[in-house]
């Protein structure tokens, strides 16, 4: 989390800066990369993807979730949840007015998005990071609309996955935001219980204290070729250790041949090897739905039901 | 002046020295001087009254961290009985930062887990100064989950600058042996009670600190992120931690009444490092109280309990 802020919202702002120099109108734009002019449309067309040297560019929650679901019978998830300035913070400038400004850039009212919807006709909840909303940071709202979608998921018996792009927790909300690693990996963790698949989607960046919640529960963690993941910021191992980091540290390549990531996939393929996965996972047909599919909600409602009594037992001593 | 006393203890270090000068002085002269040492001490006292009545956030986040500031360890011997320390993750290494094992509390077996730093030069480097690398968190997870199976309630205690942040820690996956910790103790099947004694340093903390009850000691911290961390980043400098300490609420007063705390524990006049014997008597008696009113619940009530109170961090009024 905070390691992790120190290093990665500076790299954004960085790059955000040599685009602007380097691109004189809106419909170009250069590759961070491969540094080859890019016209807009056709990187869209792409999704973000360098078409010269398969650089995966950083793309928009609501871009991400627009390509990854089916077009039709999306919903949006919890949409109205607006940051709560519980401690009246104020830095240099006062988090409110960061607040605002950051609405003002990105149009979202925090870093997350969540959206009820179909992957290649499958049922799924899936909900991505604004990295660009205050670096991708969990506040209060990222963690409950996570916990919400979640708690759909479980509900429904249908399978959750996440897009994570984030700095990690939100240095403005304090203990508030630390304890969003808690929430949201115990909402996990009852999913997990329940037999619904929950896969985890890791793209450049991913620190801190989301990075050590609930983008490293996946039943499946999946990487996007060459994202820079862990749990410090490259700068402060840096001055930690004081020694080089190695060739290749924190990417992808590294945290697969570390044994932390199960794959990387490359964007063009995501939808079409998540879809694959989950349709395994959940004993579903390579394609379409048997005729009398429906989630796998018996299960889960008997496990409700006595969940529910447990507790009202329980609750009686309590 | 004194290492053995911060920068606004340094007027109580001087009448402690003029003290303990008179008291030598006495030893070998037939003068009575125990009037006047009785007077410095009362002064001495109300000096150390008046210094700690309006400590600044920044202050006691110094204190959290005083190099008298007694351990885990040192709370060990006074507040347990019958200690076995258990080691290792079964799969890479033992973590000295991290220490576990079984003990008896007022004769009842508990696990007991908690950061450790170190005293001197040698044993900081061989805790790495209170810093967990993931083998140390998955002890942790180990420890606990033998508790669950043996019925034994988990007590944590946190004192850590945060998780380390190295290359080998990265390579073998600091942020999954966290995440899978905070997951795991989310439906652990035994009572949790976390004691905040010096440090809470954020995830590397909150990795054995999810919780049924949250006590902390008067001059703890827990934060997100150092004081100095964060005034690096949102101030652009580390002089700055002050404000920083200030802003983000980090000590047990503030997190009291933000609804963190369960039970805030008064240190001795001065801290806790005056007076370490008489600290650990006070933890041990909220441990007991905390432990009266969880055990009295059936197991499903508390990982009810449990889940509710994680899902109302945050949550929309």
């Amino acid at each position: 989390m905070s390691w992790l802020d120190k290093i990665v919202p500076s790299v954004g702002r960085i790059q955000r800066k040599d685009r602007r120099a380097s691109v004189p109108d809106g419909l170009w734009r250069k590759c961070p990369k491969c540094e080859a002019i890019l016209y807009l449309p056709e990187l869209e067309k792409h999704h973000n993807v360098c078409p010269k040297c398969d650089h995966h560019l950083r793309l928009t929650a609501r871009k991400r979730l627009g390509w990854f679901l089916d077009e039709e019978e999306r919903e949006e998830i919890a949409a109205d949840l607006q940051p709560v300035d519980r401690l009246r913070f104020r830095d240099s400038k006062k988090y409110k007015d960061r607040l605002a400004a950051a609405a003002k850039e990105t149009d979202e009212n925090d870093a997350l998005v969540a959206m009820r919807g179909k992957l290649d006709g499958m049922p799924i909840v899936a909900v991505a990071f604004e990295f660009t909303f205050m670096g991708g940071s969990m506040g209060a709202v990222v963690g409950e609309k996570f916990v919400r979608a979640a708690t759909l998921a479980h509900d429904e018996g249908i399978p959750l996955v996440c897009f994570a792009a984030s700095g990690g927790a939100r240095m403005q909300e304090a203990l508030f935001s630390l304890m969003q690693m808690a929430k949201t990996s115990a909402s996990l963790e009852r999913l997990k219980q329940a037999g619904v698949p929950y896969i985890s989607v890791l793209t450049d960046p991913v620190f801190g204290g989301v990075s050590a919640s609930l983008a490293m529960l996946g039943d499946l963690n999946i990487a996007e070729p060459e994202a820079l993941i862990g749990f410090a910021g490259p700068r402060v191992i840096e001055q930690t250790v004081r020694e080089q980091l190695p060739e290749g540290f924190q990417r992808s390549e590294f945290l697969l041949e570390h044994g932390t990531v199960d794959m990387i996939v490359h964007r063009g393929e995501m939808r079409e090897r998540v879809g694959g996965v989950l349709r395994k996972l959940s004993n579903l047909p390579v394609r379409g739905l048997p005729e009398e599919w429906e989630p796998d909600l018996v299960d889960v409602a008997e496990q409700e039901a006595t969940e529910s009594d447990e507790q009202d037992s329980g609750q009686a001593h309590s | 002046m004194n290492p053995n006393y911060l920068d606004f203890e340094q007027p109580i270090a001087e009448l402690q020295a003029k003290i303990e000068e008179l008291r030598l002085v006495g030893n070998d002269s037939k003068i009575n001087i125990n009037e006047e040492v009785n007077k410095l001490q009362e002064k001495s006292k109300k000096l150390t009254e008046q210094i700690f009545r309006d400590l600044s956030a920044w202050q006691i986040s110094q204190l959290s961290r005083h190099p008298k500031r007694p351990y885990m360890l040192d709370y060990i011997e006074h507040v347990f009985t019958d200690f076995d320390e258990l080691h290792g993750d079964r799969h890479f290494a033992d973590d000295a930062a991290l220490v576990g094992g079984i003990a008896r509390l007022d004769d009842k077996p508990v696990m007991i887990i908690g950061h450790q730093k170190g005293r001197d030069v040698k044993e900081k480097v061989r805790r790495n100064f209170g810093m967990p690398r993931p083998e140390g968190y998955r002890k942790a997870c180990r420890l606990m989950e033998m508790a669950e199976r043996f019925n034994l309630p988990v007590l944590t205690f946190i004192d850590t600058p945060g998780a380390y942040p190295g290359i080998d820690a990265e390579e073998r996956g600091q942020s999954e042996a966290i995440a899978y910790n905070l997951a795991v103790m989310s439906r652990l099947k035994t009572p949790i009670v976390t004691t905040v004694v010096g440090e809470g340093g954020s995830g590397g903390a909150l990795a054995i600190g999810v919780c049924d009850e949250l006590q902390m000691l008067q001059y703890s911290t827990y934060s997100v992120i150092s004081p100095e961390g964060c005034a690096s980043i949102l101030w652009k400098s580390a002089e700055k931690a002050s404000e920083a300490a200030q802003a983000m609420g980090i000590t047990a007063e503030r997190l009291n009444e933000l609804g963190f705390v369960d039970t805030l524990i008064d240190e001795p006049l001065g801290g806790a490092h005056r007076q370490p014997g008489e600290t650990a008597e006070r933890i041990k008696h909220a441990l007991l109280a905390s432990l009266d009113r969880l055990q009295s619940m059936e197991v499903s009530a508390l990982l009810a309990r449990r889940y509710d109170r994680l899902m109302s961090y945050g949550a929309p009024a």
